[in-house]
């Protein structure tokens, strides 16, 4: 019998919001290539650095948060975080940092290149190993770093002081940044900036909220692909246009009860952590086997930048994620849970990111409680694949799958 | 059947009508290994019993998944959470220390597991731990609990790392600090790591242990004195696992 030919993937649909999203992710690095070889002045950003900043000055600039995630998913982690260990960081540091420190030190990873920076934009919003990772960058290129300080925040809402002293703060990064690239600041073209900004949330918010449906329209894991997007192009009209398309799309699949989760969605978790990027398909399979569809996220809520003005921005990037207190972030975690029909949380004890796994096995505890629903935890990394053991792994997620059978009344195994 | 495939023995267990155990066997050798295999030839010879008298059989433990012979795999916790309330229907709290891995596990009042915490890839803590610390003292890990026992003044053994804690053990002995007391160290230091985890679920009586370590009284009693509670065991601890293997096979038939 002849040997049955492999099917070629269907070519995408240009209209699809995935191939959309995916454009406006590769447009990214190529502007930026384009605009350095033009001799523009390019930077490197941090993920929670106010990107209307830049992209209301028309400044061109690269994620290395993005490019390092690119890299490992890519299977090049190992080889960039031993490049960087082997000039003396430490394998503790953030595999990130490490990345990106390697790859200012060899300027070059097929996985994912990208120009090399003029000039640093780091904000301290996301964690403070971030400032010791950019001084070293701008120290062994010898280029100026604008650095932001968002302090974190112990109370519930944003303090008025706290928005005056981030306010100075920022006046002085577009002052910096005009100098730099000799291009001028447009209250105009803030005001369309923002406008798309708050669009793409928008759009965000809506496509997330659909997990609210059972089964859900789609699978969770796509947003750990299309979050790309809201990372570094949110102030972008295309990017209000394509994730207005997948709230769209995620609405009809929902109404002609499709999904991009492929399977029978026997089970909802919440995914705590930055992915596993080394191990995404190791990952999501073992979820995936067993009819576990990740239904959320807490990126569902942080990109959820809505806001009206200038001090109104402020206060958004001073309640990301990782600035925010235990009692908030947890707050919001539970109406994630509750309003999207959550069964059970798979927390990633992330080695990278010392931030945010600290203070999740006191988190995750008070979730589990709140919304009586069984808590799993797995080490891993971000970014370095020597932190993971596919074998934990498995027993973990099956543990979690059994438990959750169970309380419907499954036999327990 | 039910077969607990662990990464350094492999045990199974017969179970007749869901309640009596017919028969079962250990084998010096995990994952990877005819550990399994043999495992099962002798409990069957030892049983009377011919491998097609067998209705189901379950595999748990880390090498559940590769065992050809399986009609279904479940996890390690669904398993001693099972075996563990089979030998103590009062069990609330399951600790289950393994070759490489330790795990705590909370169970309602109809046995079913509710939520559990396992070790970091971390060594410290589990089997591995003890089985390299009796490698550098030169004997065997049966006869750490009656040197404990002895020991007068334990001495502190580092809880986070077997490297580290390989050195540090070292130097007691260089120091002059007798066997029996570094013996002790070591039992309190696993103890400490494991109780830690139980705290995190919450240490709810009755509490049981199982898993090889199990039948380590100095780790056993040290973790009795650090939860302060009373620590169930039972002599077939160490096949806790296979047996709720067992029990599971038994439900499936019988659905």
């Amino acid at each position: 019998m002849p040997e049955e030919k492999k099917k070629a993937r269907p070519a995408p649909d240009p209209n699809s919001a995935k191939y959309k999203l995916g454009e406006i992710a590769a447009k990214a690095y190529s502007d930026a290539q384009e605009a350095k070889e033009r001799g523009e002045k390019v930077g490197w950003i941090s993920s929670n650095f106010p990107v209307e900043i830049p992209e209301t000055l028309g400044i061109p600039v690269c994620y290395p948060e993005n490019q390092a995630a690119g890299i490992a998913a890519r299977g090049a982690g190992a080889r960039l975080c031993e490049i960087a260990e082997g000039d003396g960081y430490s394998n503790d540091i953030c595999a990130y940092a490490r990345i990106s420190l390697a790859y200012a030190k060899i300027k070059e990873a097929p996985e994912q290149d990208m120009p090399q920076p003029d000039f640093l934009l780091c904000c301290n919003n996301i964690c403070n190993c971030m400032i010791k990772w950019y001084e070293n960058i701008a120290k062994e290129l010898d280029i100026p770093l604008i650095m932001l300080d968002i302090p974190f925040n112990p109370d519930y809402e944003v303090s008025d002081y706290e928005v005056a002293y981030v306010k100075g703060q920022f006046l002085e990064a577009i002052r910096q940044l005009e100098q730099i690239t000799g291009k001028n600041w447009s209250d105009e073209r803030f005001k369309t900036v923002m406008k798309n900004s708050c669009r793409t949330s928008r759009a965000w918010l809506e496509a997330t909220s659909y997990a609210r449906y059972t089964p859900s329209p789609f699978n969770g894991f796509d947003l750990l692909n299309h979050m790309a997007v809201m990372v570094t192009a949110r102030g972008k009209e295309e990017a209000a246009k394509a994730m207005e398309t997948l709230a769209k799309e995620y609405k009809e699949n929902h109404e002609t009860g499709k999904s991009t989760f492929r399977g029978e969605e026997k089970h909802r978790i919440m995914f705590e952590g930055i992915a596993c990027w080394p191990w995404l398909r190791v990952t999501s399979s073992g979820l995936k086997d067993r009819g576990i569809n990740m239904v959320t996220t807490i990126y569902a809520d942080a990109f959820g930048f809505i806001y009206d003005d200038f001090d109104g921005m402020i206060r958004a990037y001073c309640k990301v994620p990782n600035a925010i207190n235990l009692e908030l972030s947890r707050d919001k975690r539970v109406k994630l849970v509750k309003a999207n029909n959550v069964e059970g949380l798979l927390v990633h004890v992330n080695r990278s990111c010392k931030l945010w796994s600290g203070f999740m096995n006191e988190m995750s505890r008070q979730i589990g409680q709140e919304c009586s629903i069984p808590v799993v935890s797995f080490d891993g990394d971000q970014a370095d694949p020597r932190n993971f053991s596919e074998a934990q792994y498995e027993t973990r997620v099956q543990a979690l799958a059994e438990i959750m059978a169970s309380r419907k009344g499954d036999v327990q195994g | 059947m039910g077969i607990d495939i662990g990464s350094t023995t492999s045990k199974c267990v017969l179970l007749k009508n869901g309640k009596e155990i017919v028969g079962s066997a250990l084998v010096q050798a995990g994952v990877g290994t005819d550990g399994p295999d043999e495992a099962c030839r002798i409990l069957l010879e030892k049983s009377d019993i011919s491998e097609y008298q067998v209705d189901y059989r379950i595999a748990t433990g880390y090498g559940r998944a590769r065992w050809k012979k399986a009609d279904e795999a479940i996890s390690e916790l669904s398993a001693h959470a099972l075996g563990s309330y089979f030998l103590f229907p009062e069990a609330r709290t399951v600790i289950d220390i393994g070759g490489q891995d330790a795990k705590v596990i909370a169970l309602n009042e109809k046995g079913q597991l509710q939520n559990f915490v396992m070790n970091d890839k971390c060594a410290a803590g589990t089997g591995r731990f003890l089985d390299v610390m009796a490698g550098i003292l030169k004997i065997q890990v049966s006869e750490l609990e009656n040197l404990a026992a002895q020991s007068l003044n334990p001495v502190s053994i580092s809880n986070t790392c077997t490297v580290f804690a390989e050195s540090e053990v070292i130097s007691q002995l260089a120091a002059g600090s007798s066997v029996n007391d570094v013996v002790a160290g070591i039992c309190v230091s696993v103890a400490g790591r494991v109780a830690a985890l139980a705290r995190r679920v919450g240490v709810k009586e009755q509490v049981c242990m199982s898993g090889g370590v199990a039948i380590n009284g100095g780790v056993r009693k040290a973790m009795e004195q650090i939860l302060g509670v009373k620590i169930f065991c039972s002599p077939f601890a160490q096949m806790t696992g296979a047996l709720g293997a067992a029990l599971y096979a038994y439900h499936k038939i019988k659905l």
